[in-house]
């Protein structure tokens, strides 16, 4: 059979099993945008390309599946790098396709030519540059197999406008075609035998255990397994801000989110371990503090899939390269046997008792406002949290309330939290939540954004609604870029320096309705129920409730960059925190 | 030399691949001492001979990082105890009349051939261990060393000394 390299391209997605893509056309794509028209696969034509990519990356996150987005050469392939180092830093699965000039026009300037795999090369895991249309299956296998296998992540794939116009011999490779043309990859997922019964005897050795589960366990669709490791040995647990869902924050043996703004018992028992068992965790920077002075008593068991983690920042006792789901169900056995045949674990009631002192005496928590004053951001989350089915899907920005939301949240499922964590971005939330409600429509899904991330990418709520995706968005309208000023505030001496955005302009009411959906503004605490209530009803339209919440509220616990774990501040209501 | 170290990295010969690796690099603050690409004897490869710098950070992540990219099929890591390495130098050295025939005989010493001769100026190819090259450079500059060009060195594992021991062979029938 004979196809146009376009039509191979869209063949290979469907091949590929794609559902759904998010992009927007442009010159030198426009030949792959023709078959589309005929192809089962729903495109969702977004407003700015950095929303494609967030899209993508959402619906990768709740559903496992990668996210794929489309887009045109040059300024359209700038505008997806954000995005693509963002899935690189969270290890999200995402294919990306961009247009690019024709081969014979490459290096000459053409118009809208960008070297877009030379840019994306250190922010996707591979990338390809297609030279002959005959190898467009090929190259998108291998594609969609290195996004998904191995440590997931961004791949991008660049096809020049001849070669999509170019006449080629359809075929669909097989496995063994595809790792052929693979020679230098070959991830480990399976883990040392003898890793892991060393990893089992020092599990039965700790009185002083903790699990530090990290974005691996939710990539490895490991939750399961890790409850019946905790159940088995009694272990607390930690979940970074990537792994928030990953195991049961109701569960009593959950102490929630380590690092610069999580729970003091969180930290302080990382701090305090005699073995730190590290689950498709990284050891980075915003959980370590200081890393000379991290967890300095403890061993490290530390699993994780790519080979370069163990070791990067903390050497490991035991380190073993595997799939966190495969190691976790051999260790769980290893540590039947040995307990089986009669090893048992010393008595760890002290340290229990000590984790539960913290618990009681530094839970988290803060003032409720006075009459007349404006919200408090953590009471806003505690009503949407209570008013929410328990599986809600949270989507967040990046800043305090990105932090309030997952203190306050309670998180029992996994998968039901996308955030952006390694790179940090503003503006990740709305178009991250509408491709997370692509991916799981019969999901509620509610982002919880800054007003300051919201006028990043907002516009992508024009795309929400006309494509019908009915995303809520809660906007902590503190009228600041409020993390910034709380450093400003604390580490500034008050000296607050281009932090300040205004609570009424732009008019996030009329903005709203402006894009297609429904715009509400709450500004007592008596309202934020029933306006929640509202929101939940409405099934046709993405909404949008402009909360109006205090500038002056600081995000607590905080461990200052730079600063060791056991330095931690406490809410100032907790007195001086310590030991 | 201490605190370098020899990767010896095979990679698939295709467009991009040197890019990745010096990207890698760049992107992660190692440093490279010296660097020198070249096919194999089969086509689909190529030999990337890296001279790193392994007190900057430590070459186990070095080699980690590397083999994460997905053109990189093998790392050898030649500690240079372990390895055959050899390096070769162009050097142009002022030689007037008077000093050209001491210049010649450090040539000869050092089994370098003399590649060009100009009028007060000669140039001198010298291939051989680093270390010889470096000795050789330090002798020139005596006489002035007009221009020098070094490849960055090649490098392949020892081969083993012992032949291996033959086991007995049981014999299959029973
Ligand atoms: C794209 C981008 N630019 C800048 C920053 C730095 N930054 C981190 S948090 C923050 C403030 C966010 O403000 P807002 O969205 O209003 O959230 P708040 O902290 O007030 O809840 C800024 C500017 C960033 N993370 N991402
Ligand atoms: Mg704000």
């Amino acid at each position: 059979m004979k196809l146009t390299g376009a039509q191979a391209l869209i063949k290979s997605l469907e091949m590929e099993q794609v559902e759904v893509m998010f992009g927007l056309p442009g010159g030198a794509i426009l030949p792959v945008y023709d078959p589309i028209i005929d192809s089962p696969i729903r495109h969702i034509l977004v407003r700015h390309e950095q929303g494609a990519g967030h899209m993508a990356e959402g619906y990768a996150h709740v559903t496992g599946r990668p996210g794929v987005a489309m887009v045109t050469s040059g300024p359209a392939a700038t505008n997806i790098v954000t995005p693509l180092c963002d899935a690189y830093m969270d290890s999200i699965p995402m294919v990306c396709i961009t247009g690019q000039v024709p081969s014979t026009a490459i290096g000459s300037d053409a118009f809208q030519e960008c070297d877009t795999t030379g840019i994306t090369m250190s922010v996707t895991k591979h990338n390809w540059l297609i030279t002959d249309a005959q190898d467009i299956p090929m190259i998108v296998r291998q594609a969609f197999h290195i996004a998904t296998t191995g440590r997931p992540g961004p791949v991008l794939v660049d096809i020049p406008k001849d070669i999509s116009n170019t006449m080629m011999d359809w075929y669909w490779p097989t496995d063994a075609d595809v790792a052929a043309e693979l020679p230098g990859y070959k991830p480990n997922t399976k883990g040392h035998p003898r890793m892991i019964r060393e990893a089992a005897r020092l599990i039965l050795e700790s009185h002083r255990p903790v699990i530090y589960a990290g974005g691996g366990i939710l990539k490895a669709r490991a939750a399961e397994t890790l409850k019946e490791l905790v159940e088995l040995t009694g272990i607390h647990v930690v979940t970074t801000l990537m792994a928030r869902g990953a195991f049961p924050d109701r569960h009593p043996l959950c102490l929630g989110m380590p690092g610069m703004h999580g729970n003091y018992s969180a930290v302080t028992a990382m701090q305090q371990s005699d073995l730190l068992i590290a689950l498709g965790s990284r050891f980075d920077d915003r959980v370590t503090g200081k890393v000379g002075a991290f967890a300095p008593d403890a061993k490290i068991i530390h699993v994780d899939i790519d080979p370069a983690e163990l070791g990067k920042v903390r050497r490991p006792d035991v380190p073993i390269v595997g799939d966190c789901r495969l190691v976790i169900e051999e260790l769980v056995k290893v540590v039947r046997d040995l307990m089986a045949s009669g090893t048992e674990a010393p008595d760890r009631t002290a340290w229990k008792s000590t984790i539960s002192g913290w618990q009681e005496r530094y839970p988290l928590t803060y003032e409720q406002s006075l009459d007349g004053d404006s919200l408090k951001p953590q009471f806003v989350l505690e009503q949407l949290r209570d008013s929410t089915p328990d599986d809600t899907i949270v989507v967040s920005g990046v800043g305090q309330h990105q932090m309030w939301t997952s203190q306050y949240w309670k998180f029992d499922h996994p998968y039901t939290w996308v955030n952006s964590g390694g790179l940090g971005t503003m503006g990740f939330a709305v178009p991250a939540a509408i491709g997370a409600k692509v991916g799981r429509p019969d999901k509620m899904v509610w982002a919880v954004d800054g007003d300051g991330c919201f006028q990043m990418t907002a516009q992508e709520l024009v795309t929400a609604s006309s494509e019908r995706i009915p995303v809520k968005i809660a906007i902590l309208n503190n009228a600041y870029l409020g993390m910034v000023r709380q450093w400003q505030e604390m580490f500034y001496e008050e000296r607050y320096s281009e932090v300040y955005l205004s609570p009424d302009l732009p008019d996030y009411v009329k903005w709203a309705e402006a894009m297609g959906c429904v715009g509400f503004r709450v500004e007592s605490p008596e309202e934020v129920l029933p306006t929640i209530e509202k929101a939940n009803a409405i099934d046709d339209r993405p909404v949008v409730i402009d909360f109006r919440t205090d500038s002056r509220e600081k995000v607590y616990p905080m461990v200052p960059a730079g600063s060791s774990n056991d330095d931690i501040v406490v809410d100032p209501s907790q007195g001086e925190g310590g030991r | 030399m201490s605190g370098h170290h020899t990767l010896s990295v095979l990679v698939e010969n295709k467009a991009g691949v040197l890019a990745r690796v010096a990207q890698l690099f760049s992107r992660r603050g190692y440093n490279i001492y010296s660097l020198a690409v070249a096919p194999t004897d089969d086509d689909r490869f190529s030999r990337i001979t890296i001279v790193v710098d392994v007190e900057s950070s430590p070459l186990e992540q070095i080699t980690k990082q590397l083999f994460k990219l997905i053109n990189v099929v093998k790392i050898s890591e030649l500690a240079p105890d372990q390895a055959v390495e050899r390096e070769l130098m162009l050097l142009t050295v002022t030689a007037s009349p008077d000093a050209r025939s001491q210049v010649i005989e450090l040539v000869q010493v050092f089994n370098g051939t003399i590649v060009d001769v100009g009028h007060d100026q000669l140039t001198v190819m010298l291939a051989g261990q680093p270390v010889k090259l470096d000795d050789f450079e330090d002798l020139m500059r005596a006489y002035g060393i007009v221009e020098l060009q070094r490849t960055g060195r090649v490098a392949l594992p020892r081969l083993e000394r012992q032949a291996p021991r033959l086991r007995s062979v049981k014999g299959k029938a029973g």
